[in-house]
């Protein structure tokens, strides 16, 4: 590849896969710089993490990372991406799982063990609650820190803060300079 | 006042009468039944940073293994969100400071992955010097400590004497020894200086002449054999379960280097071969990473000669700045300078993650972009986060001693686990 590697051959026929294997999840995909991301319902993830594992099609054996994402504003605070990688059938798929307020994320830990310090490490900064995890502690943070510094409410400049005088989010703090 | 003795001292020389008989004595198996707690670290020499173990032992023996890290948390990712996507590369030197010019890399290859950027063939091949440089400079220290944390205390001057050269090659190409800061989006912050291909190329030419005396240093010594082989093993299975890359997942036999399996920047078009091991020891992957500098020098040695003349940066005055001849004379290029610094530049709205071969294993970005300057999130996919989770499977069974030999050779980075 001439830069940066993007797959010539996305695992597009997994979706099909899941989609006939899960119907009633109105499995949404899509498709960008040759990775596929699938959006999945959280009650129905971890089986489809077992099929995806287990399935000789599919074979992911490795997890690569877990990725949590905060919004401040729509309909969902957190968007959780699990990134599988397959290494007999050298493809990567992305889980994705929308989750609205309030609501918890199951863990991955019991598919893939490598999960566990990922899903913590995404607790811990982002504050994603995910259920069945077997060790759910702080892992970057201490243990007694009251927050979780990746959400878009917390400050760069100086901890936790929701808005300032302004009504702009003050976080992340290094763009006080366009509104100066 | 006594009158002075004129007598010299007695010394009663009969033997002492034996110690009294303990009424209440201890119990024979009272002691051996008593866990300890041992706390190593933030501060122990042989976790090369700051990475804490609160190690249960019972006598020598490692009952439970609970490791803490976070002590060199910097806030990278949160960083990352308040700034242009070239203002973040000097951050990505204090990941692994060990091979600062491969995470350089990394990041902006991910960044380019995002914004769907092709750099020019020269700019290509002078990345995969800066890698394969960096990995030799990172196994090397990898080694040389990993050896003294053992007591090889030989083997620590030979290989520091080889990064001295390394780091002499990279300070002329980037102007800094430790902090690099090399690439930038769509091409690379300097061509490279006169003679510099000459510094690398007696490099490559002197050094695998060190590394076979390194090997024989170590390789068939009874005592270094002693202390790794059998120690810290980890099942090809378990490894992959728990997302282990790169030279400790090859020292288990899966013979997966991103290098192979996604090649990016030509990696296809070298000739390198990936090394295995076969037991899932601290051996075997001491055997692996010492492979693994002789197959970078092969890989110096083919981009040396096929280093294609040519512009070092993609023609996109939106993305790259301009040459700084223009920028005192004219007023186009002035704006360009003023923007492409001040401003940056937007990705695409998206979401990409883009993976290398560090030298610790898959190195990958995460970046979503919602359309800024800036990314919306960005998520580092540290290879030493995850295999240090291995450390509890490894060090459980074994002893205390080898849980020093296990952590050397996990060959973690600590600026990259806590970020």
């Amino acid at each position: 590849m001439n830069g940066p590697y993007i797959d010539p051959h996305p695992p597009r026929h997994l979706v099909d896969l899941l989609r006939a294997r899960f119907p009633e999840t109105g499995l949404l995909s899509e498709e960008f710089r040759g990775e596929i991301t699938v959006t999945l319902p959280a009650e129905r993830l971890v089986d489809a993490a077992f099929f995806l594992r287990d399935d000789p099609q599919c074979a992911f054996d490795m997890p690569i990372a877990c990725v949590a994402v905060h919004f401040l504003e729509g309909e969902f605070e957190h968007d959780v991406m699990w990134q599988i990688y397959s290494l007999e059938k050298n493809h990567r798929l992305r889980l994705k799982l929308r989750l609205r307020p309030g609501e918890t994320a199951p863990s991955l830990t019991s598919v893939w063990a490598g999960t566990n310090w990922t899903e913590r490490e995404q607790y811990d900064l982002v504050g994603v609650r995910f259920t069945g995890h077997p060790d759910l502690r702080r892992i970057i943070m201490p243990e007694d820190y009251p927050d979780h510094p990746l959400r878009k409410d917390f400050d760069v400049e100086g901890g936790p803060s929701s808005l300032d005088p302004d009504g702009r989010p003050a976080s992340p703090g290094f763009r006080d300079m366009e509104h100066a | 006042m006594s009158e002075p003795s004129t007598k010299p001292p007695v010394v009663d020389l009969t033997p002492h009468p034996p110690a009294m008989p303990v009424e209440h004595p201890i119990p024979e198996d009272s002691l051996g039944n008593e866990e300890m707690v041992l706390n190593m670290g933030p501060q122990h020499p042989s976790t090369h940073g700051v990475l804490r173990l609160v190690v249960t032992l019972e006598g020598e023996t490692v009952k439970s293994i609970v490791p803490h890290v976070g002590y060199l948390h910097r806030g990278m990712e949160k960083i990352a969100e308040g700034m242009t996507y070239n203002q973040f590369v000097p951050y990505t030197d204090r990941m692994d400071y060990l091979a600062p010019l491969s995470t350089n890399v990394g990041y902006i290859t991910a960044v380019e992955k995002l914004m769907n950027i092709t750099v020019t063939p020269r700019c290509r091949v002078i990345r995969v010097l800066c890698c394969e440089l960096a990995r030799i400079s990172a196994h090397l220290l990898w080694l040389g400590t990993g050896a003294l944390d053992l007591g090889a205390a030989t083997v620590f001057f030979h290989t520091f004497r080889e990064r001295e050269t390394l780091y002499n090659i990279i300070e002329s190409l980037t102007g800094g020894r430790l902090t690099t800061s090399y690439p930038r989006v769509g091409g690379l912050a300097r061509d490279i200086p006169a003679g510099w291909t000459k510094q690398v190329a007696d490099f490559c030419a002197s050094f695998p002449k060190v590394l076979d005396e390194l090997d024989e240093l170590l390789t068939g010594n009874t005592i270094w054999m002693g202390r790794t082989q059998g120690v810290g093993r980890i099942s090809a299975k378990d490894a992959i379960a728990l997302g282990m890359t790169g030279p400790n997942l090859r020292g288990c036999g899966i013979a997966y280097d991103v290098r192979k399996t996604e090649p990016y920047l030509e990696y296809e078009t070298y000739e390198f071969d990936v090394p295995v091991g076969t037991q899932g020891d601290v051996f075997d992957r001491y055997l692996v990473r010492l492979e693994e500098m002789r197959q970078s020098v092969r890989i110096l040695d083919q981009a040396l000669q096929r280093l294609p003349e040519g512009p070092i940066n993609i023609d996109d005055p939106k993305i790259v700045l301009p040459p700084k001849k223009g920028v005192l004379t004219k007023m186009e290029e002035l704006i360009q300078q003023f923007m492409v610094v001040t401003e940056g530049f937007p990705a695409p709205v998206g979401e990409s993650y883009h993976a290398i071969e560090a030298p610790k294993g898959e190195l990958g970005f995460y970046i979503r972009s919602t359309g800024g300057k800036s990314p919306y999130r960005l998520h580092v996919r540290s290879p030493s986060f995850v295999s240090l989770q291995a450390i509890e499977t490894m060090a459980k069974g074994g002893l205390v001693s080898d849980l020093i030999a296990i952590i050397a050779s996990l060959d973690p980075v600590m600026g990259e686990v806590d970020r």
